[in-house]
């Protein structure tokens, strides 16, 4: 669990694993969509795994990551949509609230 | 992995936003009528959700209420500040069950800023997450498939869409 906590102290891995919680993604469309290079993302990847936060299958040429359901990383990243979710949907309700 | 790094534990989540609203309004629909903007597929009741109640005061409840009158507890209120802070102990574990001696703590801010409200969330303490996780790893996914995992699933299919 400790190694879970190092992995996701770094705010780089912790934004792969939320991205990770849309849909499973390969190295390609993770580091198209962040502000890091490809050998980055692999290299942050390759610390995601060997702490169980993340897993990867091959599909064809190309190896497909996605977060690991039984992980910390999978707890925190729902928690972050959640929240997300949750505080827009507020935000809309006390602006509606303000014009009463 | 040296013991400096075993002490780091994952990021608080962080999120701030910019309400039009004025403070005593954002403050009060967030702690007084949370019933009114909580998602009601984010649930424990099994009659539906029909409020969200925090009690008005330190020490007080935080809990769901279903449409049959059921009760699920979430957690506690730990300090009642109106209109400028709100802590509320989240004491749903790992496996989505209340349990009072796990606690992680909810922290929102409400600072005025014109005629709107900056509102500064943070949800904190989440290693306890992971010594709970840890000890119920066996029990995690059929939590996850059963209760709240079934949102995870709604998220990614909005998210998608």
């Amino acid at each position: 669990m400790a190694n879970q906590f190092a992995a996701l102290a770094e705010p780089m891995r912790a934004r792969i694993v939320e991205t990770l919680a849309i849909r499973p993604m390969a190295v390609g469309e993770l580091a198209a969509g962040l502000p890091v290079t490809r050998p980055g993302v692999s290299q942050h990847l390759k610390v995601l795994k060997e702490a169980q936060l993340v897993r990867d299958r091959a599909e064809g040429t190309r190896r497909i990551y996605s977060i690991d359901p039984a992980g910390l990383g999978a707890l925190r990243a729902w928690l972050d949509r959640f929240w997300e979710q949750s505080l827009a949907a507020y935000a809309a309700a006390a602006e509606k609230e303000d014009k009463k | 992995m040296n013991v400096e790094a075993q002490r780091i534990s994952p990021a608080p989540i962080r999120k701030s936003l910019r309400v039009r609203a004025a403070q005593r309004k954002a403050f009060d629909t967030f702690a007084g009528a949370m019933g009114s903007w909580w998602l009601k597929t984010h649930s424990l009741v099994e009659s539906g959700q029909k409020d969200v109640i925090v009690e008005p005061r330190a020490g007080g409840r935080w809990y769901e209420v279903g449409n049959d009158g059921s009760e699920k507890q979430w957690g506690r209120v730990l300090a009642w500040e109106a209109p400028d802070r709100l802590l509320l102990a989240w004491q749903l574990n790992a496996e989505w069950t209340y349990d009072p001696d796990f606690e992680t703590t909810v922290e929102v801010r409400f600072t005025e800023d014109g005629d709107h409200t900056i509102v500064d969330f943070e949800h904190r303490d989440l290693d306890r997450f992971g010594a709970n996780a840890e000890a119920v790893r066996g029990d995690y996914d059929t939590g996850m498939d059963g209760g709240w995992g079934q949102l995870l699933e709604n998220y990614r299919a909005m998210a998608e869409s």
